[in-house]
């Protein structure tokens, strides 16, 4: 058989594709919580190396996986929130001051880093800890799935998981009501007594607990060590992703497992002699691609039914109204 | 005094900004080295103690110029198309695999050969431009897309098809003679393209600032809807300025090749479309400033590279202060009261200015 095809076809690339797909399904949540609430966060890559570090370096220092996993969501969503906080409280442009946060991050994580351990590069004189691996107990034992879906970290499990609570978050709380509606019209979400930018905060504070969650995971599960600027532009695919799944939970994890998909056919090919550059670009030409024909789709709606739209944004905002008479807040 | 601060507001909050970063770089080489005298010293001074620390100086300046006035262009027509490093790298691997597939004399070679890593740029900057301009796709999240896409297609190119198989790495073959930039003093590798940066730089706030279509990319920036009404072509400017954009990154990718190297040597992406972003935002997105901000940018570098080699201070000190100074550059809040209280102030004095002459 073709050797590619037979790598392929082998249960480990199942597992690859699965473990791959992990630190870009995670901060692609991020990127669409805050995109749903109508601001670009383009500081994903920042916020994950954030998180990395500073998981690494609490764990290797306390012994403890649970202030690890404290101290990287704590330091992910400090950076969502200081993203917020110039971009709404002073007033800078979130691109600028996300492309800032992110120049920022790379920096000080390397610094830090050789303040702590006198080492540029990793941290791999420290002893750091890793997130547990998980056997499903039934399924571990079935054929083929067992070794495509068990024993992954359980990070992976939870990048799973996190696609239901998305939808749950997004749909069926009263903060996702009011994310979606300051996305969708901020001035009507204010009309009806909504903080836009308190919202707004929130919104980009979650991204930072995505992002945190991407991040902990590429240096305390897919690896067991911190090395400098680790994301390797994780935060940027994230954002395609996103885009490609249309900021929907559904669409963001087949998104996600395309980029795992061709990511991980780069690697098994890598020893073959087909130039993967041109296998790594696919994802990146779709994404471009479904982004355009997204566009096109939307302003034609846009030309044909402006009317509904518009009663569409009114039932929101009445839901709203409803969400906030009936919580007395 | 406070008219003049009035008046050059921006310019000085920009300064102040820089200061800030400077004095936080200060004292973190305080808190952080075991000579801090020393360390500061050289990262201070550095950069001008020796003729290749300089030489560095001005030749990383150069590329930093030309996607700064690329980025800049874009800016100025509120389009966040941060393109340029992708524009920057697949023009250098086009325009090297044309240098070394064709053969004629030097000057038209140079010519040539810019012309084509010009043209690559400014396809690389019409493709967001065009998906924005008609149907209002994110130029940021699609110029991003083209980043990767142009990082895969270069090294595709330069790899499978013009790679040197003598040398031990990855690289291009190396360029014919007639496509090098000359390089003008001895003993440094400083090249035309660090004069050709300054002329794009000039040309660039010519354009910008003394040509109809430049009048109009500032105005569609400023306002779009007051564009349209003042019957500006909004979709072709949006376009446009993209596509000089890339254009401009791509003809600086290329210099770095035919001036330095003299091979296509990247096998990650430079960076210096990022940096070009954060010369542009220091310099206000105009081309003369940008000059200026490119030095400082490049002499922070070179200061912080000199910094790690004799002293004991990490470099990345200087990935910190640039982050500081651009957000306290673009958070518009920063200092805002202060200039409210002067602007009030004023008010008062001229309303009483003006009762005194009544």
């Amino acid at each position: 058989m073709n050797p590619l095809l037979k790598s392929i076809l082998s249960t480990g690339f199942g597992f690859a594709i699965l473990r791959v797909m992990t630190p870009i399904l995670l901060p692609a949540m991020g990127v669409a919580i805050s995109e749903l609430a109508g601001s670009v966060n383009i500081a994903l890559e920042g916020i994950m190396i954030m998180a990395a570090f500073f998981g690494v370096i609490v764990s290797a220092f306390t012994g403890s996986i649970w202030l690890a996993l404290l101290a990287g969501i704590a330091a992910g969503v400090t950076s969502g929130a200081i993203l917020a906080y110039f971009h709404l409280k002073l007033k800078a442009d979130i691109i600028l001051a996300a492309i800032a946060l992110n120049m920022f991050a790379s920096g000080f994580t390397i610094f830090m880093l050789y303040i702590f351990t006198g080492d540029k590069g990793s941290t791999s004189s420290l002893k750091s800890l890793v997130f547990p691996e998980i056997q499903i107990p039934i399924l571990k034992s079935i054929p083929v799935l067992g070794p495509i879906f068990s024993g992954h970290n359980i990070m992976t499990y939870i990048a799973l998981l996190a696609v239901p609570f998305f939808y749950f978050l997004v749909f069926r709380t009263p903060l996702g009501l009011r994310i979606r509606a300051v996305g969708q019209n901020p001035h009507a979400a204010e009309s009806v007594g909504i903080n836009v930018n308190r919202v707004k905060f929130y919104a980009l504070m979650l991204s930072g607990l995505f992002g945190a969650l991407g991040g902990l995971y590429l240096s305390m599960g897919y690896v067991s060590w911190f090395s400098r600027d680790m994301t390797a532009g994780r935060g940027f695919i994230a954002i395609a992703a996103a885009t490609l799944g249309g900021n929907m939970p559904m669409g963001m994890l087949w998104a996600s497992l395309l980029f795992g998909f061709v990511n991980s056919i780069a690697i098994y090919i890598a020893s073959l002699d087909i130039p993967s550059e041109l296998i790594q670009m696919i994802p990146y030409l779709i994404t471009v691609i479904a982004l355009a024909i997204f566009s096109i789709k939307v302003q034609m709606k846009k030309k044909h039914v402006e009317g509904a739209r518009e009663l569409y944004s009114e039932e929101v905002i009445s839901g709203v109204v409803k969400d906030i008479s009936s919580d007395g807040d | 005094m406070e008219k003049f601060i009035l008046k050059y507001f921006t310019l000085i909050r920009t300064l102040i900004a820089i200061l800030v970063g400077v004095i936080i770089s200060v004292v973190l080489i305080y808190i952080i080295s075991e000579m801090p005298a020393y360390a500061l010293k050289q990262f201070l001074l550095g950069p001008v103690l020796s003729v290749s620390r300089f030489s560095n100086v001005i030749e990383n300046a150069s590329p930093m110029i030309f996607c700064g006035v690329a980025i800049a262009i874009a800016f100025q027509a509120k389009q966040f198309n941060v393109g340029a490093e992708g524009a920057l790298f697949l023009s250098a691997a086009v325009g090297t695999a044309f240098a070394v597939s064709t053969g004629m004399p030097t000057v038209f070679h140079i010519i040539l050969v810019l012309i084509v890593a010009g043209i690559t740029g400014a396809v690389w900057g019409f493709v967001p431009g065009i998906l924005k301009a008609k149907w209002g796709a994110s130029e940021l999240v699609s110029s991003l897309m083209m980043n990767y896409i142009a990082y895969f297609a270069g090294l595709y190119l330069i790899n499978s098809h013009f790679r040197d198989k003598n040398a031990g790495f990855l690289v291009s073959i190396r360029l014919p003679e007639t496509a090098w930039l000359p390089q003008f003093i001895p003993g440094t590798r400083m090249h035309l393209g660090i004069l050709l940066s300054l002329v794009f730089a000039f040309l660039g706030y010519y354009f910008l600032y003394h040509t109809t279509t430049g009048y109009e990319i500032r105005t569609t920036g400023h306002n779009d809807k007051f564009a349209r009404f003042g019957g500006i072509n909004v979709i072709k400017v949006v376009v446009l300025s993209q596509v000089i954009s890339g254009m401009i990154a791509g003809i600086g990718g290329m210099t770095e090749v035919m001036g330095i190297h003299h091979r296509f040597n990247w096998q990650n992406s430079p960076g210096y479309g990022w940096d070009g972003v954060i010369v542009a935002i220091i310099g206000r997105n105009h081309p003369l400033l940008i000059i200026l901000a490119a030095f400082f940018l490049s002499y922070l570098r070179v200061g912080s590279q000199v910094l790690n080699l004799m002293a004991d201070v990490p470099s990345e000190l200087v990935a910190v202060i640039q982050a500081i100074i651009i957000i306290l550059i673009t958070a518009e809040a920063f200092l805002s009261k202060w200039k409210y209280r002067i602007t009030m102030k004023q008010a008062e004095l001229e309303e009483a200015g003006n009762e005194s002459i009544a």
